[in-house]
């Protein structure tokens, strides 16, 4: 499998917003306001890497993968696919960038058709993109299916029939056979057990080498981001709060945020129990670091380069 | 697991739970033991299907009968046995003497009364309480859970509340009878990282100072070196190893623990492939012959594959169920 020579970033988002319209409360005639979602998300995934995109439920975290994919419309800002400008295309103009795109979602077992055989199932982005025979494509199916860990003999089975780590790596094989430049992994991980977690792991880093891909990797489990991840972005509030390297983040976070997330994970050694204080949102507001020397004087926090590589969100002065 | 405390609050001997499915008999518990002393800490580990979640629902005869076949040498919940308990005494032991508290707080709440409601209905169903008392009672429980508006939350439904408040909830009402012994069943599990640590901080807070029995189901072994004294793995419907939280984690006997420890993602710094269990956890419909984990076990042989190994003690306060160990 031979990796087309990238320059630029695989997948690039500028400026990216999204609001939705929330209905006021009181008075006899509804009010709307435009409520931000995610404000202002800058992120460059580099070719053949995986990113990760840390926050809580609500951090806007999934909205924005969603957008970057055009799943979701964004308000406003830019998303370039190899460099491409694909915000305004329309449907027919996006499917050419389709096939550099794909998704894997959380729940593998609404995200397969249940109606259909795995080999029909993996073999379906071929048959839309009009790629191949028919029998080609069943064949590259199973190739790949055989590739992500199931044998030949799956190809005649169902959804239902299989566990949802297995489920996992169909939905993994359908994201693939177009071999995409780009892949966004929404939580792919958080509904399977501990010893099948790592079987996908492993599975999304030997496929990632293997094809060059680029993945842009959304979760709320720090532990799995430290193994997988080169990049990490932290989200809260639907702001970027925090960006660099993988351990810089574990070692070296700056945002009263990123460093409440890192103190909440589970400590796998019972000697290391410890009281943990909690903020609250007003506390992380209040605590948000003020930076001299990194630009004009700002009331609102910034995103600020505090190392090479390394953003924090702060109040500059 | 010597008899040399009185009684324990928890007592479970060789416990048997089967459905009966389209796919035949599906032995989801197949000879479970465990005991639990008042205010002792335990955690049970396993993975989806290994029988943890049913081993407390069979405990608190949550599960109807039929389908589901329960069958024990012994299943006493604070010297009542439980096999034999009628359904009144089993509404008198449930809450006052053992409650629970669920993994989903959005389906365990009745969506159409408010939290209040629920939560001087339970009271009121156990002790001889006023309505108004009750309410007292219910803001007061809803304080101790660290709910900083409860008055407000006691007029709340369901769906107006996070998942971290309305499991908040489920534990004050857990609370309201003051049971001996909480099972808490995944209580974290659909929640985000921080609100995980708060709840889990908030339980053990509150079981060291009501000095009750805790017993936290779990498939993360973080919750775990968190939160409990002792721990009990579970796989295929079978304890594989139990002994102090301390000793599992510095040193796990049964391979499947070592598996497991070995396979948690983000111990160590940098980007790497993990060390992975092959194979998939067995069909309680058709579980494997001798040990269950021996189809996944680099250390199986023969008689692994044919009898499954007892039980046994391998070194003080530990035991596990393991040929390698015997």
């Amino acid at each position: 499998m031979t990796v087309p020579k990238q320059v630029g970033p695989a997948l690039e988002l500028r400026n990216l917003t999204k609001t939705y319209p929330l209905r006021q409360p009181g008075g006899l005639i509804a009010r709307y306001l435009d409520h931000p979602v995610v404000q202002n998300v800058n992120l460059v995934l580099p070719p053949n890497a995986i990113l990760g995109l840390v926050g809580e439920s609500g951090s806007g975290k999934t909205t924005t993968g969603m957008m970057a994919m055009r799943l979701v419309e964004p308000s406003s800002g830019q998303i370039l696919i190899d460099g491409a400008d694909i915000t305004g295309l329309s449907h027919a103009g996006l499917k050419p960038y389709r096939r550099k795109m794909q998704v894997v979602f959380q729940d593998s077992y609404s995200a397969l058709d249940p109606m259909m055989t795995l080999a029909q199932i993996v073999a379906e982005p071929l048959h839309i993109h009009r790629i191949g025979s028919t029998a080609e494509q069943t064949d590259q199916a199973l190739a790949l299916l055989t590739r992500v860990g199931l044998d030949r003999s799956y190809g005649q089975r169902y959804p239902h029939e299989l566990s949802g780590g297995q489920r996992q790596r169909v939905a993994i094989a359908r994201a693939l056979i177009l071999k995409p430049s780009v892949l966004v992994a929404d939580e792919p991980t958080s509904a399977l057990d501990v010893s099948v977690k790592a079987q996908i792991i492993n599975l999304l880093l030997d496929l990632q080498q293997d094809m060059g891909l680029s993945i842009l990797f959304i979760s709320h489990d720090l532990s799995v981001v430290r193994s997988l991840t080169d990049q990490v972005a932290v989200m809260f509030n639907g702001r970027i709060v925090e960006q660099a390297a993988t351990e810089t983040i574990f070692s070296d976070a700056r945002h009263p945020y990123t460093q409440g997330l890192l103190s909440a994970i589970p400590v796998l050694n019972p000697r290391e129990r410890r009281p943990r204080t909690f903020l609250t949102r007003e506390e992380i507001a209040a605590a948000v670091p003020r930076l001299q020397g990194h630009g004009p004087a700002s009331a609102t926090p910034q995103l600020a380069e505090v190392a090479p590589g390394h953003l924090v969100e702060a109040i500059l002065q | 697991m010597e008899d040399s405390s009185p009684m324990p609050l928890v007592d479970i001997r060789n416990l048997h739970v089967s459905f009966p499915q389209h796919e035949g008999l599906v032995q989801a518990v197949r000879g479970m033991t465990l005991q639990v002393e008042a205010g002792e800490s335990v955690g049970i580990v396993g993975e989806s299907g290994s029988g943890k979640s049913v081993t407390c629902m069979a405990v608190l005869r949550l599960l109807r009968q039929p389908p589901s076949r329960i069958s024990a040498d012994l299943m006493t919940l604070d010297g009542v046995d439980m096999l034999a308990a009628s359904r009144g005494e089993l509404a008198a032991m449930r809450g006052r003497v053992a409650s629970m508290v669920f993994q989903d707080p959005m389906t365990a709440f009745d969506p159409v009364f408010t939290i209040g409601h629920q939560i001087v209905e339970t009271i009121r169903a156990h002790r001889d309480l006023s309505v108004s008392s009750a309410k007292a009672e219910a803001v007061a429980l809803l304080e101790r859970v660290k709910i900083k508006q409860p008055a407000a939350v006691l007029n709340s439904y369901p769906h107006q509340l996070s998942g971290g408040m309305l499991q908040r909830a489920m534990i004050a009402m857990a609370l309201s009878c003051q049971p001996k012994i909480l099972f808490a069943d995944e209580p974290t599990t659909a929640l985000d990282v921080t609100i995980q640590a708060q709840i889990l901080a908030l339980i053990k807070e509150l079981q060291a100072e009501l000095g009750m029995g805790l017993v936290m189901v779990t498939h993360d072994l973080g919750v775990v070196a968190e939160t409990v004294d002792r721990v009990v793995v579970m796989y295929g419907g079978r304890v594989m190893e139990e002994g102090p939280v301390q000793d599992i984690f510095d040193a796990p006997g049964h391979p499947y623990t070592k598996a497991l420890l070995s396979s948690i993602p983000g111990r160590t710094a940098g980007k790497r492939r993990l060390v992975e269990i092959p194979g998939a956890s067995p069909n309680p419909a058709n579980p494997p012959t001798g040990c269950p984990f021996h189809p996944r076990c680099s250390l199986a042989d023969a008689q692994c594959a044919t009898t499954s190994p007892d039980f046994a003690a391998f070194a003080p306060d530990r035991s596990a169920a393991c040929w390698r160990l015997q």
